[in-house]
């Protein structure tokens, strides 16, 4: 008798505990601030040059919520603003930012060196890497991701080599097994960011 | 008999005036409401596959307007067999995309669905009675009619 009831309790308490996750999943990816994945897919991996000198493997951050975007250091205004909040965020998140890594990927691989990729982001937070490569590996990491880019645009007093690209402005939020979760637009607000970050953090 | 069809003619006279002037003052004083915030839009089944055969067709208008409080949530679900970049994002096979807006602007979005390569998406805030709510609901019409 006992041990029917010792099994029921534990029967209840298993009930209860999936109940419980259900619901607390449930109810943080609704409370999610940007555009959400539903059922959320795993991140297409790939290997770049990466702006710190070694191999850039997205899969190499699993265990860490990464903000992904995609852009170029010769952006007059879109980059340097999202990468500006995402900096923001990392500072907003104080110990918790440690979890967090921001991966910056070109879509200029012409004028966007390593070097150069480095000096820009470290502009922004030295923690930040950057990813490049041929342009054929690039596109097809723009293509897993559905990512966007212009042909070069020219300016007419401007010299050839200053042309301009316009290209997806979004940030992708991969979460610690490495799913895309969620889509931050730009404009979103470095606390919106910060808002859904701290929940995939929390997973 | 004149009598009473000069009668029926004023009372049709009458009932065309009461909704001349009924249904304006209804959507420019009647309270918003609505069953969802999401405006669902969805790729169907095939699409790819119609694109390949040389069909051409637009899946989403190239401008969507939402409204704060009433319908700001974009949906947009694929159910087609293949990956789809739908409006800013790729969305995989039965994949749905739940995008809320929490303020009031314009959006644009490179979106190559379209020739313009762009998508716009006007955020408007919860028009005030009177004009504003009767041009809201106008629009809404008119966009409700492009979306069939």
């Amino acid at each position: 008798m006992q041990r029917v009831a010792a099994l029921g309790g534990i029967f209840f308490a298993a009930s209860f505990a999936m109940l419980f996750s259900a619901h607390a999943l449930a109810t943080s990816t609704a409370e999610l601030r940007g555009g959400v994945f539903d059922p959320p897919r795993m991140a297409p991996d790939f290997s770049l040059k990466g702006s710190n000198g070694s191999e850039l493997k997205l899969s190499s951050y699993r265990g860490k919520v990464v903000a992904l975007a995609f852009g170029y250091t010769h952006c007059p205004g879109i980059c340097p603003t999202t990468l500006a909040y995402l900096a923001e965020v990392r500072r907003m998140l104080g110990t918790g930012g440690a979890d967090f890594q921001v991966v910056y990927v070109t879509v200029d691989p012409e004028r966007d060196s390593v070097e150069r990729l480095k000096a820009f982001l470290v502009s922004f937070d030295p923690t930040f890497v950057g990813g490049t490569g041929t342009p054929g590996q690039l596109a097809t990491v723009r293509k897993d991701y559905g990512i966007t880019v212009s042909d070069k645009i020219f300016v007419d007093k401007l010299p050839k080599s200053e042309y301009f690209l316009d290209h997806s402005s979004f940030v992708l939020l991969i979460d610690r097994v490495g799913q895309v979760r969620d889509m931050m637009p730009f404009g979103v607000s470095a606390a919106d960011m910060e808002h859904d970050v701290k929940i995939l953090l929390a997973k | 008999m004149t009598t009473i069809k000069r009668r029926a003619r004023y009372a049709l006279l009458f009932l065309l005036m009461l909704v001349a002037v009924g249904v304006p003052a209804w959507a420019a004083f009647a309270p918003i409401r609505s069953d969802s915030r999401e405006l669902v839009l969805e790729i169907p089944k095939g699409t790819f596959a119609r694109r390949q055969a040389g069909e051409k067709f637009d899946l989403i208008p190239t401008e969507i307007r939402l409204t704060m409080g009433v319908k700001d949530v974009l949906v947009m679900k694929n159910h087609d067999d293949v990956p789809h970049l739908f409006g800013p994002v790729l969305i995989m096979p039965e994949q749905t995309f739940r995008l809320p807006f929490r303020k009031a602007s314009t959006y644009l979005f490179t979106c190559p669905l379209h020739t313009s390569g762009l998508l716009t998406i006007v955020v408007e805030s919860e028009p005030e009675r009177g004009w504003a709510r009767l041009r809201w609901r106008t629009a809404a019409a008119v966009q409700l009619t492009a979306l069939l």
